[in-house]
């Protein structure tokens, strides 16, 4: 993600309470994420999805879609929530104006705690003795990545860009975190926590095992790009998907010959 | 093939230099062979220490009639009737002898089979008429390096749109890797067809036609479906609609707006929708590569309102466009010189035995030797 390259104009929305300066916590290329203080309750935080008019776009065009995808987002995040699947809720929405906000999660990307657990280690994986350690808390991790990804597919949603960095660790209670002090304690209360998928951008309601397979496919190609040294635990995220979801078995089969022909089609001409 | 003004044929020459004495040469020049649709193209490029100029660049299109698209066969039986007029002129623009020439370059894929087996085989002709090697060179990869070799864009990210491609791509570890790409037909032959449809001249190309016509549109946007799936995109549905609405317009049927509309209204609508989709494609993959340049390459390329609307969203980004014009950006003969040079440069060369041509040919299968 690059940093936006002017200050943009935050949304009207956002300026109605001049006491709050709404900070910009990113810049993609959909939109821009905001934390705000909640103007349902002043102590807590929300977050303020917001989706700029595109300059290049034609107008009519261009507010037919920010109010398609705003709504469609909403939609799908009320339906996860509705059903239990850990979510951001939603709050407030004006899809017209291309916003909505959200629940703000606490903590930290997912992909920030593997990391932090996999540390400053040699980049060769072979010399590295994994006998030796106690992977328990970062399996436990894999295993509720795959419980949320299994619940949001019986869900009827497939979220079309499921990267570790889509996924939140809300932090535990106190009495939940792992005891102790030391390197070890450390690790483990860095992949501790509950995961909350985020980021909805790209998501679509759908039964279909190929659309389900392809975002397992997504996941563990993002996986094995971002955490290498990881990737060999990922099959924990396949068999707890298995135990959360009853038509796991159907998905991972097509799973099997989405990896074969990847992404990848045949060019004519 | 007939050779009326055949060259006086060339003394015996060694076969291909070892490299350390090609790259000690301070003048390499090659001649390149492109046909892999309706246009042939022969070009010679010169490669002087970093520099590159071009000597000579022709090229001569087939042209179908109005409602029609070309044929394979009929392609082909012009490439192969043109082919040794376009050479020769290649030649005596550029003026230079055929000892000059290091390396003879043609178009292994992708494309159409037959127009790229005629160009393949004339290649092949002039390889082993002036004894000199042959090398063969994917399309794509040429558009790319005589758009960056043009424009000086030195990382861009690549938005390649033509009658056959439509791909979105980074440069990644000797790699052009495609981020997103056309589901099912590319954005060039879905106006192709369109024009088709409304039975628009295919003279000088239909796409160039649409984008005048649509010129005279913009009284009202008609809703088009906006096929984007992540950094890939899909043209047919699009395409089915428009025919729709066209059959509509023919009948005498009256628009959203209760008045009648013209084909400059289709054209306008076509073009402000499915080109919106390859804009945001293009910064999506801007955004995951952290790039603000942006090269368009291929025939759609030269439209200028996409290269309008690419500016618009690049300049946001706080970055710029690259763009050339018809010489380049429609299929030539001279990018596939140049490319073809760049990697026989490293040492690469194809033998006779193996200068096959294919209609499938992904970018990301060649290796960038050339690039660090």
């Amino acid at each position: 993600m690059t940093e936006p390259a002017t200050e943009f104009p935050p949304p009207k929305i956002l300026t109605l309470s001049p006491a709050h300066k709404p900070i910009l916590i990113t810049q993609g290329a959909e939109g821009r994420l905001y934390k705000t203080p909640s103007p349902f309750q002043p102590d807590q935080f929300c977050a303020l999805k917001y989706r700029p008019p595109k300059p290049y776009r034609h107008p009519i065009l261009d507010a037919r879609l920010t109010k398609a995808r705003i709504s469609s987002e909403a939609k799908v995040l009320d339906r996860c929530y509705r059903e239990g699947v850990p979510v951001p809720a939603v709050l407030a929405k004006d899809a017209a104006a291309g916003w909505m906000m959200i629940e703000w999660i606490e903590g930290e990307p997912v992909r920030v705690g593997i990391n932090k657990w996999l540390g400053e280690r040699p980049e060769d994986d072979a010399v590295v003795d994994h006998s030796q350690e106690d992977e328990t808390p970062l399996i436990d991790l894999m295993k509720r990545i795959g419980v949320a990804v299994g619940a949001l597919h019986r869900t009827g949603v497939v979220h079309g860009d499921l990267t570790t960095s889509n996924m939140m660790l809300r932090p535990w209670a106190d009495d939940r975190l792992p005891n102790g002090h030391g390197d070890k304690a450390e690790k483990a209360k860095a992949v501790a926590g509950d995961v909350v998928v985020i980021d909805f951008g790209l998501a679509m309601q759908s039964q279909s095992d190929e659309d389900r397979a392809v975002d397992l496919y997504v996941l563990e190609r993002a996986f094995a790009s971002t955490h290498p040294r990881a990737e060999r635990l990922f099959h924990h995220i396949l068999d707890s998907y298995r135990g959360a979801f009853k038509k796991a078995p159907g998905v991972l089969h097509k799973l099997e010959d989405v990896r074969m022909r990847g992404r990848k089609r045949s060019m004519l001409g | 093939m007939s050779q009326p003004h055949s060259p006086p044929p060339p003394p015996a020459q060694p076969q291909p230099p070892n490299m350390t004495d090609l790259l000690k040469k301070p003048r390499r020049i090659a001649l390149g062979c492109e046909g892999s649709a309706n246009k042939l193209g022969i070009g010679i490029i010169l490669h002087e220490n970093d520099t590159s100029t071009v000597l000579s660049n022709i090229r001569h299109t087939f042209v179908s009639p109005p409602g029609t698209g070309f044929l394979p066969k009929d392609t082909a039986a012009h490439h192969r009737s043109f082919f040794v007029r376009i050479a020769l002129q290649a030649l005596r623009v550029a003026n230079i002898t055929i000892p000059d020439i290091d390396c003879i370059c043609y178009t292994r894929g992708p494309g159409m089979g037959a127009p790229l087996t005629s160009v393949a085989i004339a290649a092949r002709t002039l390889s082993l008429l002036w004894n000199k090697p042959l090398v063969g060179v994917n399309h794509c990869v040429g558009h790319i390096e005589m758009g960056r070799a043009i424009t000086g864009a030195s990382h861009p990210v690549v938005l390649y749109v033509s009658g056959g491609n439509t791909q979105v791509i980074a440069y990644a570890e000797q790699r052009y890797r495609i981020f997103g790409e056309a589901l099912d037909i590319a954005v060039g032959n879905c106006l192709d067809r369109f024009a088709r449809t409304l039975e628009i001249s295919n003279d000088p190309a239909p796409g160039y036609n649409i984008e005048q016509l649509a010129k005279q549109g913009g009284r009202i946007l008609l809703d088009l479906p906006y096929a984007v799936k992540g950094m890939d995109c899909s043209f047919s549905g699009i395409l089915t609609r428009a025919d729709e609405l066209a059959a509509h317009m023919k009948s005498g049927g009256k628009g959203p707006d209760g008045e009648a509309f013209t084909p400059a209204d289709l054209c306008f609508s076509l073009q402000e929708t499915i080109f919106a989709m390859l804009v945001e494609i293009t910064e999506r993959a801007m955004a995951h590569v952290g790039s603000s340049q942006v090269l368009i390459v291929g025939g759609v390329g030269c439209n200028e309102r996409l290269q309008e609307m690419m500016g618009a969203m690049a300049a946001e980004r706080g970055g710029s466009v690259y763009a050339t014009d018809e010489r380049f950006c429609i299929d030539n003969g001279i990018m596939i010189a140049h490319a073809g040079l760049l990697a026989y440069e490293t040492g690469f060369q194809t033998p006779i035995e193996e200068s096959t041509c294919t209609q499938r040919f992904r970018t990301d299968e060649v290796l960038v030797k050339w690039r660090k």
